[in-house]
């Protein structure tokens, strides 16, 4: 968002400071500034008195807009325009730069050589939001909902429909601004098809919906690609949100980013407590189901959910894993921010406490696998298989990589057509009786999803079972997080 | 001495999240008096035994007189494709809607 050289300017041409009286380096250059339009007809705006300098001629900058429009971020600053174009900026006090602006070798004899600005008021923290809103709030083009003056602003929201059953953030103008600063995207910017609906999903609407989940600004670009991952027709958010089964989308937060946005991959890494975790799967699903319609009882058809529904979402640990990440087993380049999703159930416990060798452990992980969905269902589901550290240190001391963990878990998850043929082992459920002489996997080849997480003390690790997998139902899916914002 | 402000707070606006389609009031078609002579749509969704049930149905549509085409989706878990649904539109006369788990 900063103009860079040569850019269109909307001042006029000659040379332009801005600055304010409450900032030691402003006080310290104005007489040289009186004396400048004197000399070379340099123009003064100032941002809080406007009788400051005193003896100048001064144009007062009360609303900041000059300010705002021209992006300045501390005072004194000095522009050049040249034929409609910036030329120069100067930012703070630099003696040889302004000798050089002016062409004067002794400007400022007697001051310092170098004395920094202070923060400009177009960029103070309790007005930014406002201004931002002001000046860029028409970019918006959402209704405006007003709230009844004696209504109160929380229960609106829930009587409008728009909630998870949990309160959300009012999504201001100002608060939707801010949110939007998190991304270098346009507010109009469409970046997917909203099941079930098929909407034309805008970043505006994503930021909205953001604001009302809790999320910060820096979370927005996470939000954006899990949305762009779940409203493809490999993830198929429209069948996740019809079946009846008890799935909702699972985000898996991969790379650099995921640890500078502050997420959760370690103690409680599937519980509460992170804003990033919670907020981040939030808004995902709020988006959902405010743009795309997605509404439980509507088009959402699960006998029971889970809570994960409301959000589901974490980080890999990347660092202590002695395994590549999820995201780098998918195709993602090393240390590149991605989220993968997968259509998954509520996690559940695989205690093994005791073994101390990998053929123990994946004898253990495999044999609670063979119960995703039911024991005797083959072929039919993917699983998440989210393993402790304390789990993957076996695995680690072992020297058994990620490939090698999933084919001894696949080694062990061959079923006996007669075991599993319908009415075996007292249960109907099962395959059909033409399967009884054959072995099927319980996965299809790419159905085991490896994921290290987790506290450092506990020897557990977690499966999430899975939904339809394929293409008849879920795929999943792994989107690049891009377009951070810059400001 | 304290000055109570009774003043009421300035207007505060929300931006809509939801996708602002509010779709104009759609009215019903006239039902058909008889099924006599009509083409009845049955979709099958490619649930198990989906067919067994249908089969039903349209013997039963086709003793009041109606003949019946018989479509269906490749899986239950994806909407209907476009294709298909066209097929359906300029096929039938009458669709029956009904859903079922």
């Amino acid at each position: 968002m900063l103009p860079s050289a040569d850019v269109k300017s909307m001042l006029p041409d000659g040379v332009h400071v801005i600055v304010k009286r409450d900032c030691a380096t402003c006080v310290m250059v104005a007489p040289l500034l009186t004396q400048l339009q004197s000399s070379h007809g340099i123009t003064i705006y100032s941002q809080d008195d406007a009788s400051f300098p005193d003896t100048a001629k001064v144009i007062h900058d009360a609303d900041l807009s000059i300010s705002w429009h021209n992006n300045i971020e501390t005072v004194p600053t000095v522009i050049k325009v040249v034929d409609g174009v910036e030329t120069a900026r100067i930012v703070g006090w630099l003696q040889n730069e302004w000798s050089h602006m002016f062409n004067l070798p002794n400007v400022g004899d007697g001051l310092p050589a170098y004395r920094p600005g202070c923060g400009s008021l177009s960029v103070d923290p309790d007005k930014v939001d406002a201004l931002r809103a002001k000046f860029e709030g028409s970019l918006l083009v959402s209704r405006r909902v007003e709230i009844a003056s004696l209504e109160d602003e929380m229960e609106a929201l829930f009587a409008r429909g728009w909630t998870d059953g949990l309160p959300v953030v009012p999504p201001t103008q100002e608060r939707v601004m801010r949110m939007l600063s998190g991304t270098s995207l346009a507010p109009t910017d469409i970046v997917a098809i909203a099941p079930p609906d098929l909407v034309e999903l805008t970043v505006e609407k994503i930021a909205i919906n953001a604001v009302m989940a809790g999320c910060l600004p820096e979370y927005l670009p996470w939000v954006i690609a899990a949305l762009k991952a779940v409203c493809t027709d490999e993830f198929n958010m429209h069948g996740v949100l019809a079946t009846t089964m008890p799935v909702g989308p699972v985000i898996v937060c991969s790379g650099p980013g995921s640890r500078a946005i502050g997420m959760n991959s370690g103690v409680n890494v599937l519980g509460q407590g992170n804003r990033a975790n919670m907020t981040i799967g939030r808004a995902v699903q709020l988006t959902i189901r405010n743009v795309g319609g997605g509404r439980p009882g509507e088009i959402d058809r699960a006998a029971h959910g889970m809570p994960g529904k409301l959000s589901f979402c974490f980080a890999e640990d990347e660092i202590d894993s002695p395994w590549t990440s999820l995201a780098v087993a998918r195709g993602v380049a090393a240390d590149t921010d991605a989220v993968t999703v997968f259509a998954g159930e509520g996690p559940r416990c695989v205690t093994d406490q005791l073994a101390r060798t990998p053929e123990q452990l994946v004898t253990s992980l495999a044999a609670t696998l063979l119960t995703v969905e039911h024991p005797k269902l083959p072929l039919a589901y993917d699983a998440m298989l989210v393993v402790g550290p304390e789990h993957a240190r076996v695995f680690g001391d072992a020297g058994w990589s990620r490939e090698r963990v999933i084919e001894e878990l696949h080694a062990r998850l061959q079923l006996k057509g007669t075991d599993i043929v319908r009415g075996s082992h007292g249960m109907a459920e099962g395959v059909l009786q033409k399967y009884e002489q054959l072995t099927l996997p319980k996965f299809r080849p790419n159905g085991i999803l490896l994921v290290h997480a987790g506290g450092g003390a506990g020897l557990f690790s977690e499966i999430i079972g899975g939904w339809a997998s394929g293409a008849v139902g879920s795929e999943p899916v792994t989107q690049l997080v891009t377009n951070v914002g810059t400001r | 001495m304290t000055t109570i402000n009774t003043t009421v707070n300035t207007a505060r606006f929300v931006l809509d999240p939801t996708s602002e389609q509010n779709p104009s009031q759609r009215q019903i078609l006239a039902r058909p008096s008889s099924l006599k002579g009509l083409t009845v749509g049955l979709l099958d969704i490619s649930k198990a035994r989906g067919d067994v049930f249908l089969d039903q149905i349209e013997q039963r549509l086709i003793g009041v007189g109606a003949s019946v085409k018989r479509f269906r989706k490749p899986t239950f878990t994806k909407p209907a494709p476009v294709d298909l649904r066209h097929e359906i539109a300029i096929s039938c006369n009458v669709v029956i809607e009904a859903l079922a788990d």
